[in-house]
This record gives C-alpha cells, sequence and structure tokens, in this order.
C-alpha cells in the first residue's frame, strides 16, 4: 500500500475494486465501512460479483471479466474531457500524460459500454464522483492482479490515482491488500527471482558484490531467476530437477492442477517444509517440520508495510524446528557455515544489507511496529509514500489499450468462471479446516451461479453440477446466488477435493508472472 | 488565561478540546470514572448511567460520556450524590440476572436458591463463567453493594448455543448496548441491534433469529466489547479463567493485514485469542479466523517429526539424518545439473528473517537466484 490501512478512513471517495474485502480483509473492510457510515466518506464497488462491500456503496459497477483497463480508461476519459483532472499534479509531479490524453479518447463511456457491460451513465457518474473528490483511495486486491494483464490493470489504477492528484497525501493512494500474513516481507526480504532483499537487484553487479562481502561467498549468480509459475513447467520439462518448497501447497493453489500435479511428479527430488502433510507434501521425499506463529519469534511485514513481532507464545509439537534453524542446518551442511543465535541475530545482519529496514530494530518495534523505509534508527518510518516525489522522480502515465483475457467463451466452453476466497476459510485450508466451527460455516467446495442461469440450466439449488474447463473437471453444489453475475460462475479454490485450479487457466502476466485465475472458460451439467 | 477552556474537575483545574466530553477529559488527565456501556469510538449513548457525575448547578447528576466540557463547569465525580447513584444502579443490575459472583449477595436461602437455579440453567456447578472477569462485578466491590437489595428477576429468554463460537447468554445481559455499537459502529457488520422495545429488551440478530442464520460474521467484536458474561467465546466459557492464562501478544498469521492478538496460553496451549486493545493496526478488532481459527496450532495432525519417503511410503527419520540426505541430494544434483536445476519456494506465511535465511541460502548455497514465492497465487 502506498498509505496506510488508518489512511482509509481519511479518504473522501474510496474506490474498492477486485477486492471482497469483507470476507478477505475482514477488519480492513471495517475501516472502509467506517469511513462511509460515519464520515460520510463515497464508496465505489467495481466488481463482477455482488460482493458483501458493495452493499456500503453508492455505486456499483459491475464489469464483465476481464475488462478493467476499459473501464479504467473509461473514467479517465470522462476525467480529462470534462476537465475534472488535477492539472497542477499533472503537470508538476508527472510525465507522458499528452499520450495518456490521446490514448483514452477513444474509451468513451458508450465505448466502454460496449467491451465492459457497465452502463454509460453509471461510468459518468463514477468517474465525476471519483475526480470530485478532495482526496481519494483506490483499494484493490487479486480480482485486479490475478489477469493475463494484471500489470496493465496496476498501472491502469496508478494513472487514475496520479490523474486526480491523489498520490503522497494522507487518505489517498493505490493500495494493494495483501492476501498472506507476511507476502509483503517475503518480497522484502529477497522471496523474488530477480531481487535480493529492498528490491536490490541480482543483475547489478555493484549489489553482487556487496552481498559477496555481506556474507563472505563469492560467485553470487546474477542472472535473473525463474518465477514459481515458470519453475513448475521447467520440472515438467526437466529443466528443474530438484525443488524445495517452504510453507506452501501449490498442488492446491496452483493453476492447471493436473499439469503441476504432473511436473511435480517428475522433479528427481522434492524437500517439502510444512507444519502439515499437505497435498503437495505427500509428493515429497523428504518432510520437515517446522514451527508455526506461535511458536516462533521474528517479524511480519503487512500490507500497509509496518513491521510487526511475533513472538512465541507457546512450545512446538515434538521435533517441529524454526524454519530459519531447518535451512541453516542444511547450508551448512552444503558449505555455508550459518549458525544464529535466534531470529533477532539475523534481523540484525539483515538491517545491514536491506536499507529500508535499516533503522529497525526490536527495541523499536516492541510496542508499535514501524513502516518502512525506515532508513536509520533517529527515522519515524514512512506511513505514506512519494510525499514529495515518485521513486523514480516523476511519475509516469502508461497508456494502455485494453486487451481481452486470454480465454474466451465459446461454445463448448460457454460460461466464465471466477475463483477467490470465503471469509471462513483461508488458502488451501491446510490451518482453518483444522477448526470445526469453520468448517461449520464453510463445509464444502460449491458452485456460486446466478439465479438466471441455474434456471437456464435447470439447476436446482444444493444439486451437484459437473463443471469443466479444458484442462480438467470437479463436481461441487450448486449456490444459486445474486452474488453472481449472469453468465459468470464463482468458485473458492479451498478445497483440495473438488480444487477449482483443476479447471483454471495457466496463462501469466508477461511480467508479474500472475495466472489468471479470475477468468477462464468452463461449461456446466448437472451431476449424475 | 480566562478565555482558555478550562473546566475544574475534583478540585483540579484541566484545559479541554472543545467537543471533549466530561469523561474524555477526566480519563485523559487519569481521573476515574467508571463505565460500563462506554465503548471508545462509538456514539455515546448514556444508556447504564455508571459514569454520572455532578456538575455544579445542574439539577440533576449528568451521564459524563455523553455530556461535553464547557468553560467553566465544576464536576466532582465521587461525590456522595453520584456514589449513592452508582450504588443504586449496580444493585439493579446485579439482581436483574443471573449475576451468580460472590457479589449477589446472600441470606443463606436464597443464595442457595439462586445458585441451584443459574447452575442448572448454565449446566456447570461453577460460579458465573466470567467471575474474575467482570466490569459490573468490579464495581459491585468498588461500591461495596450486592444484589440482594431488590428482588430477583426471571430469566427472560433462553441462552443461544447453536453457533461454533459464542454463547450468548441472556440472563446475564445489563443491556449496555456495547455489543450493539461494537457491531454497528466499529465493524459494521450491522447483525445485531436492540429488540422489543420496552421491559422485554433483548439484543436480537436480524428478526431474533441465531447469529448463523443472521448477518453475523462471526468476528467476535461483541464478545471482547462485552462487560459482563453475556457474550463469552463457546471455547473458553467455563474452560478458562483469566488468571490460568498468560497472554502474549504477537501477530495474525492470516491475511496481510497483520492485526496484534493476544494469545491467551494455559497449560503451554493457546486456549483463546484477543484482539489488542488500543494497537494499530487494528486496535482490538479482529475477524473470526484470526479470533476463532487457532485450533490447527495444537492439531493432532501437525507434523513432528522428518519423514524420508521410501518405496513410496514415508518413514520416521532423525534431524540428523534428514538434514545429510536433503544436503546430501541437493549437493549431487547442484554438481550433476547445475545450481539453475534447482529452486526454492520460500513462504509468505514465515518470518521476515526466514525468508531472509532462504533467500540467502538459494543464492550463497545453492547460487541459483531460482527463488518465488505465492505472492503470484
Amino acid at each position: 500500500m502506498t498509505n496506510t490501512i488508518g489512511c482509509i478512513e481519511k479518504a473522501d471517495v474510496i474506490l474498492v475494486t477486485g477486492s471482497n474485502t469483507t470476507e478477505n480483509h475482514p477488519v480492513l473492510s471495517s475501516f472502509v465501512k467506517r469511513a462511509v457510515k460515519s464520515r460520510g466518506a463515497r464508496l465505489i464497488a467495481v466488481d463482477p460479483r455482488r460482493v458483501k462491500i458493495a452493499r456500503h456503496a453508492h455505486m456499483h459497477l459491475r464489469q464483465n471479466l476481464g475488462t478493467d483497463v476499459a473501464w479504467i480508461n473509461g473514467m479517465m476519459n470522462v476525467i480529462i474531457a470534462e476537465d475534472l483532472y488535477d492539472k497542477a499534479f499533472v503537470e508538476s509531479r508527472t510525465e507522458k500524460f499528452e499520450e495518456l490524453k490521446k490514448l483514452v479518447i477513444k474509451y468513451t463511456p458508450d465505448y466502454v459500454e460496449a467491451i465492459a457491460g457497465i452502463p454509460a451513465q453509471q461510468l459518468i457518474d463514477a468517474a465525476r464522483m471519483y475526480a470530485g473528490a478532495g482526496v481519494a483511495s483506490i483499494v484493490y486486491c487479486m480480482g485486479i492482479t490475478q489477469h493475463s494483464h494484471g500489470t496493465d490493470n496496476v498501472k491502469s489504477l496508478a494513472n487514475l490515482s496520479m490523474l486526480c492528484g491523489n498520490l503522497g497525501m494522507e487518505g489517498g493512494g493505490v493500495n494493494p491488500l495483501r492476501g498472506q500474513n507476511n507476502v509483503q516481507g517475503a518480497c522484502d526480504m529477497g522471496g523474488l527471482p530477480n531481487v535480493y532483499p529492498a528490491y536490490q537487484p541480482v543483475s547489478d553487479l555493484a549489489i553482487a558484490k556487496k552481498f559477496e562481502e555481506a556474507w563472505g561467498v563469492s560467485g553470487l549468480p546474477t542472472k535473473v531467476g525463474l518465477q514459481v509459475t515458470e519453475m513448475v513447467p521447467k520440472a515438467h520439462e526437466g529443466e528443474i530437477k530438484a525443488l524445495y518448497i517452504i510453507g506452501e501447497n501449490p498442488l492446491v493453489s496452483d493453476p492447471d492442477l493436473n499439469h503441476a500435479e504432473e511436473s511435480i511428479a517428475k522433479l528427481e527430488f522434492l524437500v517439502v517444509q510444512d507444519i502439515f502433510m499437505t497435498e503437495t507434501a505427500k509428493m515429497a521425499h523428504v518432510v520437515l517440520p517446522s514451527k508455526c506463529f506461535a511458536e516462533k519469534d521474528g517479524t511480519f511485514s503487512n500490507t500497509e508495510r509496518r513491521v510487526q513481532r511475533v513472538r512465541t507464545a507457546v512450545p512446538p509439537p515434538a521435533e517441529a524446528w524454526d524454519d530459519w534453524k531447518i535451512i541453516c542446518e542444511i547450508g551448512s551442511r552444503m558449505g555455508l557455515p550459518m549458525a544464529y543465535e535466534n531470529s533477532e541475530a539475523i534481523f540484525e545482519e539483515l538491517r545491514k544489507v536491506t536499507p529500508s529496514y535499516a533503522g529497525i530494530t526490536y527495541a523499536r518495534i516492541d510496542q508499535e511496529g514501524l513502516h518502512w523505509p525506515c532508513p536509520n534508527e533517529e527515522h519515524p518510518g514512512t506511513p505514506v509514500l512519494h510525499k514529495e516525489q515518485f521513486t523514480r522522480g516523476k511519475g509516469l502515465f502508461h497508456a494502455i489499450e485494453y486487451t481481452p483475457p486470454a480465454e474466451l467463451t465459446d461454445d463448448r466452453y460457454p460460461m466464465y468462471l471466477t475463483t477467490g476466497r470465503l471469509l471462513y476459510q483461508y488458502h488451501t485450508g491446510t490451518m482453518t479446516m483444522k477448526s470445526e466451527g469453520l468448517n461449520d460455516r464453510a463445509p464444502e467446495c460449491f458452485v456460486e451461479i446466478a439465479p438466471v442461469d441455474a434456471a437456464r440450466l435447470g439447476l436446482d439449488d444444493g444439486a451437484r453440477v459437473k463443471v469443466a474447463s479444458r484442462r480438467g473437471g470437479i463436481k461441487a453444489v450448486v449456490q444459486i446466488s445474486s452474488k453472481a453475475r449472469p453468465g459468470t460462475v464463482f468458485i473458492p479454490f479451498h478445497y483440495a477435493q473438488a480444487a477449482a485450479n483443476r479447471l483454471t487457466h495457466a496463462a501469466l502476466d508477461p511480467i508479474s508472472g500472475i495466472p489468471e485465475f479470475k477468468v477462464c472458460a468452463v461449461k456446466l451439467e448437472k451431476a449424475a | 488565561m480566562a478565555d482558555e477552556n478550562r473546566l475544574v474537575i475534583n478540585g483540579n483545574e484541566l484545559r479541554f478540546e472543545p467537543g471533549e466530553t466530561i469523561l474524555e477529559v477526566a480519563r485523559r488527565n487519569d481521573i476515574d470514572i467508571p463505565t460500563l456501556c462506554y465503548l471508545k469510538g462509538a456514539t455515546p449513548t448514556g444508556a447504564c448511567r455508571v459514569c454520572v457525575v455532578e456538575v455544579e448547578g445542574a439539577r440533576t447528576l449528568v451521564a459524563s460520556c455523553a455530556t461535553p466540557a464547557a468553560k467553566g463547569m465544576v464536576v466532582h465525580t465521587e461525590s456522595p450524590k453520584v456514589v449513592e447513584a452508582r450504588k443504586m444502579i449496580i444493585q439493579l443490575l446485579l439482581s436483574s440476572g443471573n449475576h451468580n459472583c460472590a457479589v449477589r449477595g446472600s441470606d443463606g436461602v436464597d443464595w442457595t436458591a439462586f445458585q441451584l437455579k443459574v447452575q442448572a440453567e448454565d449446566s456447570s456447578e461453577e460460579l458465573c463463567p466470567v467471575w474474575g472477569d467482570c466490569r459490573l462485578q468490579d464495581l459491585a466491590y468498588r461500591y461495596q453493594v450486592s444484589g440482594d437489595a431488590f428482588e430477583g428477576t426471571p430469566t427472560p429468554y433462553p441462552m443461544e448455543t447453536v453457533n461454533p463460537f459464542i454463547v450468548r447468554d441472556f440472563s446475564r445481559c445489563i443491556l449496555c448496548g456495547r455489543c450493539v455499537q461494537a457491531c454497528n459502529e466499529v465493524q459494521v457488520n450491522n447483525a445485531i441491534n436492540f429488540g422489543y422495545r420496552g421491559s422485554p429488551t433483548k439484543i436480537v440478530a436480524a428478526e431474533d433469529k441465531p447469529l448463523r442464520d443472521s448477518d453475523c460474521v462471526f468476528c467476535g467484536e461483541c464478545v471482547q466489547a462485552c462487560p459482563v458474561g453475556a457474550l463469552v467465546e463457546k471455547n473458553v466459557r467455563y474452560q478458562v479463567r483469566p488468571w490460568e492464562t498468560e497472554k502474549v501478544r504477537t501477530t495474525c498469521t492470516y491475511c496481510g493485514v497483520g492485526c496484534q492478538l493476544e494469545l491467551h496460553v494455559k497449560d503451554g496451549k493457546v486456549v483463546n485469542v484477543t484482539g489488542a486493545e488500543g494497537a494499530p493496526p487494528n486496535y482490538g478488532s479482529l475477524c473470526v479466523k484470526g479470533r476463532f481459527g487457532y485450533d490447527f496450532i495444537h492439531s493432532e495432525e501437525r507434523l513432528t517429526k522428518p519423514l524420508i519417503k521410501e518405496d513410496g511410503r514415508f518413514r520416521e527419520a532423525t534431524w540428523e539424518e534428514a538434514l545429510d540426505r536433503v544436503a546430501g541430494r541437493l549437493s549431487e544434483i547442484k554438481d550433476q545439473s547445475g545450481p539453475d536445476s534447482i529452486g526454492v519456494f520460500t513462504s509468505a506465511r514465515i518470518t521476515n528473517e526466514e525468508n531472509y535465511i532462504a533467500n540467502k541460502f538459494t543464492r550463497a548455497v545453492l547460487k541459483t537466484n531460482n527463488i518465488d514465492h505465492c505472492a503470484r497465487l
């Protein structure tokens, strides 16, 4: 997030898109709802599904799946045509505005209606509402990123925010909601194929040299590595021969699971380090038991870049170890001594090579976390990014054309499928499915379908239905709901027994490598 | 100085900001005014009247939570009139439900009959489930009153136990409305409200349905807000007493919001979870997963020993053997097929320190940049 969670309550207008906020970030959603209820903020929800946050919204725009660039361009078309944009901000803090302006000319409300299915007047009203705000916040999640053109979607939202001068101020910003407790931290700490901690490029020789000195090694690789979604197919092709998987369950969470299973089965060696015998761990050659969050010390970095303490509350079961200790033991056996007294000793080392964390210490975050960047121990942290200038200097507008999703419906697969999470389950369910109470509330996989589609297909609520895509099929229970957009069904991806990812498409965004979980074509038929 | 915003509380001249209530000024200056219904951040309702204070020149006592501080006001927070009023309120509340703790008051026969009635309704032989952790009980001690000043009233509505998370015990509800505010003003889930206005008032969900059939999303904000034993976590009720537990502050392990939690630990087990009050980013709020989704920690299915697969089956191994096996096989594959034939999936679930170590291991030991995690999934 460019801004903080607390900042959301200071916005005049909040645009929530591609985020089922009340189910996936419930506590954060209450900041949005309070802004509307107590402060009179206006809320625009843009989502194909009638998600619960839309109940609190003044406008709900329901776009066709995968048409985000079109409606965002459309809003900018209206804002520029009606002269509602922030000229001073555009003038002083951005560049390439003319290119953007030229491109969005054709995205008139009528043109956008034909692509995105949003009535032209609704788009105009939403554009005026967003641009009319003193300060407006954009909140988005995987509904924006999990597309074959997800990076385009994100850049388009950044365009919209810059156009109205909403960056670098309290209550504004472009705010992605991160779905995992420490996905921010995993990225910050170099858990990515192209960067060291603090996003220092692996291909930069000076950076490599810095890390060689810090770690006392030589010959650090400078070639950018493979992304998760590349490693799995490369395992299929035989280029990747061994995987060491820590605390992940790709055999439920990956797209096109049938193919992913074949790929993993081809590995010469698979190590899985986890707290449970997951679907992925079952395929491993060696399984290493690790501690869960309640058994370990350390830090997590949340979606607003706040680095917070994790503390040991209970002893681990039997011989479960800290994840760091396991890795260090393997590293030491392979020739690099990696010995640390505790997690704080590791933190002390990492902050020396991670400029954005340099000023953070366990003592400083004992009571309250700090937002990175925090370059030195006197620095108060940075709740709001881009205040004076952007990281690159001026904010760059990207003129982006709409392109359709990678897989479209046809006669054989006439409906769209979109996937996501539920309030009562979490990701692949390895943790939440151990709670009777949570299972009681969300016991099994279902297919959410609009009443009109259910009637057309002769499906009753609670009936079993077969859903198939070009890649696989599952059976699940029909849940007729006005939440679903006609022509589109929704399936939660938590349930291994009826894994939605047997259906999903592994088409990747060319830059982020994120799969298009949010759009694929399926057919439905009554299950025998 | 004369035009400054000042008032006097218990003889102390204090500044106030326009709009501040008497209660807020007092609390900011460490003057304790007791409250039951007051919920920070929500609209003051003045419902319980426990926070009444005496303002010189005013005809009646005023609710300090709902009365704005005014220039020149002279306030007494524990005057005889105030104390008398509070005693009366507490006595009425104590006599109006199953408040079966030591302060219920006793003349022998009634006490026994009352205990037996409550214990039968609760199917428990213990005192009140929140005995020792109850704001009403605190006040009864503070003002040295008991519940036998007035005749007891029968339990108006049966207990609701049909959902997996929360027991709603209407016999102990004092209708302070904190739960209603927590639900409607803090979490804005709009699931519960006052129903049946008048004497049989009840906090209802939807049209007086069980929580599981209403808009309730089981965030438990109401449980954390309840000052008495009307709303209690099902797993905790009659199982855990606060003095048996130690609280450990940590960060939630589910989504990326990073809510601050208190893990309540008893005998080496997490037995309850509450939101850490007053701390960002969540200021005490949690969701159903954060508050109730902790069973996995002590699940029987946890992995407890390293496992090595042989002939398609896992067998237990020592750490020495497992680590040697992993290091050996990774070294072999690295030597035979090159560093880039190995990949590491680090994790968005583990700590920064551990991700840093995974990054160091991949790059400095394996000598590849094939490291990634599920940010994309």
